[in-house]
């Protein structure tokens, strides 16, 4: 068990300055998501145009990786088509069960850096925290279909 | 080296390529190899139903079960084993209250009392109860440092108090909370008790008759006995007067097509198959503590637990939340760090502390955290364990300290 394998140092630098973080001033999509075995929350605000987002902020309490997953996954899902952040968080799951994933498919920037969770079973509930909040926010919108 | 520690046979491994350093015993004790046996041996040599048959392993077995009551009543010091039920753990036995007793006496202008500091167990239960029956929910107030505050509490409690329900011993402060008092105050305003006890019969020596509350419930899981095995202690004639909430097998006098009659105490609440086995590992876990004694469990526990405030205190940036005295545990926090990140480097060094809300989201607000970290000891613990402890929390803080540099 190697403690660098998760905190990986783009980890801790998206928790000491998080990126995206605040509320979106005009009327935005807002998912709010708690896990209540452990008590971290987030608030996200996705705003969408023509089948885009936008913008993505969120705000929360939780550990660095709670908080670092949500910071890097605004910052890599504004200017996608929903389709495909859908698709991202298809392929962040399988990241995080230790799935092979094809990392040419998609710009994941600094998301990469998360893969070393799934060496931490306890702790994958943090990193998925986020995207399940941004899944069930565009789901929602969009269940009568993209 | 700690005399008790050779007793636990999950101390016989590395963790993380560590030996293990247990501190979340407040979540759930680890067991000895006599109640491992004790469980074992039922399976393996008189395994049968109870209360039923007439062949040789079904009477053994029922005297095993029985038996195990009988501990249970010395144990707690209850009147009579029909006092006693055995339920699925903390959380069902005041369930069993709530729905039971609260429904059928509680109605509009009623007041069940309880405290910011309760475990999710003994708090939705009343939520719920004042919810169906239109009673209100109120609260007492605490001092500081999470104790009762006893004066505040003398003003509250009114004729209108039909139910305060508290915790004796914190599960997150360790806090020991003055249920004799409270009791008195309660009976005087002919109200009664409910005391949540998970933390507390674990620890230290238990008196329902000294104590003079209603009702108590615990679980065997924090006390060396096996999971899914609780007491609901009443009073016999409180518990006479209540309906069973769970209805089947076992738990009848006589069943016509339309009409049934329930059976005697303390069977009427133990509908179905009762936990045979984790009765019997319960009764194996009283009799491993009573050799050691209470008061000596009490006193060590105590005294770890003093250490561990003391040492982690003087770390810097380390905030320590709870009164000074208080049973078995330490709940802190570490400036900067999440709790689960403290817990996940403790655990790379084969540390096991408990770190969230621990089932008790309206203390944290109170205590003004989203989280923290908790330390919880029990008799296999030692100044070592605690010194590993601290170790691990200055590791953390350097390694934190670096990554984020």
């Amino acid at each position: 068990m190697q403690l660098d394998d998760l905190y990986r140092r783009v980890i801790m630098d998206h928790y000491q300055r998080p990126r995206n973080r605040g509320r979106i001033e005009n009327e935005a999509l807002t998912v709010d998501l708690n896990n209540p075995t452990c008590g971290d929350r987030i608030s996200l605000q996705m705003k969408l145009q023509n089948g885009k987002i936008e913008e993505a902020k969120f705000e929360g309490d939780g550990c660095s990786i709670s908080m670092a997953s949500a910071s890097m996954m605004t910052e890599t899902v504004k200017g996608l088509k929903v389709k495909q952040a859908l698709q991202l968080v298809d392929l962040f799951s399988d990241m995080m069960q230790g799935s092979e994933v094809d990392l040419e498919q998609f710009p994941l920037e600094d998301i990469e850096a998360l893969m070393g969770v799934a060496k931490f079973p306890a702790r994958i509930k943090c990193a998925t925290l986020a995207w399940k909040a941004m899944e069930k926010g565009l789901k929602n919108e969009y269940k009568e279909g993209l | 080296m700690n005399p008790y520690k050779k007793d636990f046979p999950i101390f016989k491994q590395t963790v993380n390529g560590h030996p293990l350093v247990y501190l979340d015993s407040s979540a759930t004790s680890q067991k000895p190899f006599q109640v491992i046996e004790a469980l074992e041996d039922y399976y393996k040599t008189y395994n049968s139903n109870v209360h039923r048959g007439v062949h040789t392993l079904g009477t053994k077995a029922t005297d095993a079960y029985e038996g195990a009551r009988e501990k249970v009543r010395r144990f707690i010091n209850a009147r009579s084993t029909k006092e006693v039920i055995f339920t699925r753990g903390t959380t069902t036995a005041i369930n069993i209250v709530a729905q039971s007793y609260g429904r059928a006496r509680l109605s509009k202008g009623d007041e069940i009392l309880i405290t910011p500091a309760e475990h999710h167990s003994n708090l939705i239960p009343w939520q719920q109860v004042a919810k169906s029956t239109g009673a209100t929910l109120n609260y007492l107030s605490l001092r500081q440092d999470g104790s009762l505050d006893l004066d505040q509490a003398k003003e509250q409690v009114n004729t209108n108090t039909k139910i305060i329900a508290i915790h004796h011993v914190s599960n997150v402060l360790g806090t020991i909370q003055p249920i004799a008092e409270l009791a008195a105050l309660v009976h005087k305003q002919g109200g009664i008790i409910v005391v949540d006890g998970a933390q507390s019969v674990p620890h230290l020596n238990t008196d329902v008759q000294q104590w003079g509350i209603d009702f108590l419930a615990f679980s065997s899981h924090k006390m060396f006995g096996p999971t899914g095995i609780g007491v609901l202690y009443g009073k016999e004639h409180l518990l006479e007067e209540m309906e069973p909430i769970e209805f089947g097998g076992e738990m009848i006098d006589e069943v016509g097509l339309y009409e049934s009659k329930w059976t005697e105490l303390p069977w009427k609440f133990e509908g179905g198959t009762p936990i045979i086995a984790g009765a019997i590992g319960l009764g194996a876990a009283i009799d491993y503590l009573e050799e050691i004694g209470m008061e000596q469990i009490f006193q060590h526990d105590h005294a770890l637990a003093k250490y561990a405030m003391e040492e982690i205190s003087r770390i810097e940036g380390c905030t320590v939340y709870g009164p000074k005295e208080r049973v078995g545990l330490v709940t802190f926090n570490l400036e900067g760090i999440h709790p689960h990140d403290v817990a996940t480097v403790l655990d790379a060094k084969g540390i096991a502390v408990r770190a969230g809300h621990h089932c008790c989201q309206p203390l944290m607000r109170w205590l003004e955290v989203p989280a923290t970290v908790r330390a919880s000891f029990h008799i296999y613990n030692d100044d070592a364990d605690v010194d590993a402890l601290i170790k691990g929390i200055q590791t953390t803080k350097e390694y934190f300290g670096y990554a984020t540099r």
